[in-house]
């Protein structure tokens, strides 16, 4: 699949994120070049999927919840009340911890998707299926049982079919929480394999509780802590100079498996 | 240890027949004097001698007529209540902890009381007579609480994952309610539907005061008319030798009863097939 514009850049400023009385993230502040891969890593509790929440304004379901700071896709804040977030949406995409499926056959699993967004000729919602269904290593496993329910399928493929549903409406921007943290091993390796083959095209902003796999595939890492109960950005920068030496004394030891 | 444990089974094994034999006694009773009663002629032809002979024609059109009133108000009026209080509602807001505190006292109300409000509104405010309308309308009010208690818990069911991916996909609310929330939640919505029919086609004390007890045919919804249940206490309390008319009738009620959740079955099967 081909994103129809070059992947924006994503610019997390000073953002900060309230459940109540309750601060879940406190200013952080990071950036994501156009097309990589930043992976955020830190221990529960932090504000790791509160920050991508407000990427894509999943924060305003929240009861309660309130979000200030910037966040801003090529320099547009999204966080601005005047900004559409139906269309946000589309533009970011996101795939969950926990596989899910729309309980619909496989293919109406993306059908539903671009009929809603008004996709309504036969030929170019079949093509883009199958676009979807290729570009997540699908298509080939599933193309003759199509119409079967999609809770049929194995926990790894339940997934790729979720990234397949976000593609399908192309996005420029994907928000992965931690995508592969409900899988085996092997089908945590093939969705591994998906997620490098979508950098370049996408922009990508990925929670993980695995620093293995944030060290296999990201091109920038940042480092969330908790301080006095309240999550924050410890810090960020390229993978490999952050695992050699970090500025920061605790994600440096986090980073080198040594929690306390 | 292992001994005891069969033994326990035996006994649970036993009690569970002995609850068995309670409603299968009860059918065998209703069956054994019905039966012989039962037939074409029954079901078509009006009453005569006051139930004694004749048929129950009327009676089966002014039931349905009843009943169609009935859920044709309460499904639809049910199913958005439900709805608002799942998707607009707050959960822990005072809102929601009033409505549910009202909802549930609703249901605790006993049906007599709704019989004479329904008497009052729509029988004499409304000007409506003893009428099937007026009738309908008071089961729709006594029903309307178990329904609405029915859907919403479907509702709720509804895994809140599906929910976040229908956001995260920028999919309308419409299409979600549509194609995701109600077929996963129709075979609780189907299983309301058939627990408050029920209801509704048991109930002879609301109806006794607001639909009367007129065993003609109907020829509006303003006529008075008597249903299946009015007919059997009637039958049962106040006419001697009505017992086999009475059981004959039971048996048509059971039979009400089964195609209604047959019906509530299809509709609650087919969204589901995809689902596994």
């Amino acid at each position: 699949m081909t994103a129809a514009t070059q992947p924006p850049s994503l610019s997390i400023q000073n953002l900060s994120v309230h459940y109540g009385e309750q601060g879940a993230l406190l200013g952080a502040s990071l950036d994501v070049a156009p097309g990589e891969l930043m992976a955020v890593v830190g221990p529960s509790g932090c504000g790791k999927s509160s920050m991508l929440s407000a990427v894509n304004r999943m924060s305003d379901l929240i009861p309660g919840a309130r979000v200030s700071g910037r966040v801003l896709i090529d320099n547009q804040d999204v966080l601005n009340g005047a900004v559409d977030v139906q269309a946000l949406r589309r533009q970011v995409g996101m795939v969950f911890q926990q596989p899910n499926p729309f309980p619909l056959s496989i293919a109406e699993n993306i059908l539903f998707a671009l009929r809603e967004h008004g996709v309504r000729d036969k030929r170019e919602l079949h093509g883009r299926m199958e676009q979807a269904l290729q570009a997540t290593g699908l298509w080939n496993e599933v193309r003759d049982r199509l119409h079967k329910p999609a809770l049929g399928l194995s926990g790894g493929q339940q997934q790729r079919l979720c990234f397949a549903r976000a593609l399908a409406l192309e996005p420029r921007v994907l928000l992965l929480d931690e995508p592969c943290s409900a899988l085996d091993p092997i089908a945590s390796a093939t969705v591994e394999g998906l997620i490098d083959s979508l950098k370049g095209r996408y922009t990508l902003l990925m929670v993980t509780h695995n620093l293995a796999q944030a060290r296999r595939l990201a091109d920038h890492v940042a480092v969330c802590w908790v301080r006095d109960g309240c999550g924050c950005v410890l810090d960020s920068g390229p993978a490999c100079e952050l695992f050699e030496s970090a500025r920061d004394p605790q994600a440096q030891r986090y980073l080198n498996g040594m929690l306390c | 240890m292992n001994r005891r444990e069969a033994w326990r089974a035996r006994a649970l094994g036993l009690l569970a027949l002995v609850l068995m034999l309670a409603p299968l006694s009860l059918l065998w009773t209703v069956f054994g004097d019905g039966i012989g009663v039962l037939d074409w002629q029954f079901l078509l032809a009006e009453p005569e001698q006051a139930g004694r002979s004749g048929g129950i024609g009327p009676i089966i059109v002014s039931t349905a007529l009843v009943l169609l009133i009935c859920m044709s108000l309460a499904v639809p009026l049910g199913l958005g209540t439900a709805l608002f209080l799942v998707e607009q509602v707050r959960p822990e807001g005072r809102l929601n902890l009033t409505l549910q505190w009202a909802l549930d006292g609703l249901g605790a109300v006993p049906s007599v009381v709704f019989g004479l409000f329904g008497y009052r509104l729509f029988v004499v405010e409304l000007g409506w007579g003893y009428s099937l309308l007026a009738g309908g309308c008071t089961l729709a009010c006594m029903v309307l609480p178990l329904f609405i208690r029915g859907c919403e818990q479907a509702l709720r069911d509804c895994p809140q994952s599906y929910r976040q991916a229908a956001a995260s996909l920028a999919i309308s609310r419409v299409g979600y309610l549509r194609r995701i929330l109600l077929p996963f939640a129709a075979p609780g919505i189907a299983a309301a539907l058939v627990l408050s029919a029920g209801r509704a086609l048991a109930e002879t004390a609301v109806l006794l005061f607001t639909a009367g007890y007129v065993m003609r045919w109907p020829e509006s919804l303003f006529d008075s008319g008597r249903t299946l249940a009015v007919h059997i206490y009637d039958l049962a309390m106040n006419v001697s030798g009505g017992s086999p008319a009475s059981a004959a009738t039971a048996l048509v009620l059971l039979g009400f009863a089964l195609v209604i959740q047959l019906l509530a079955w299809q509709i609650g099967k087919r969204p589901l097939s995809f689902a596994r």
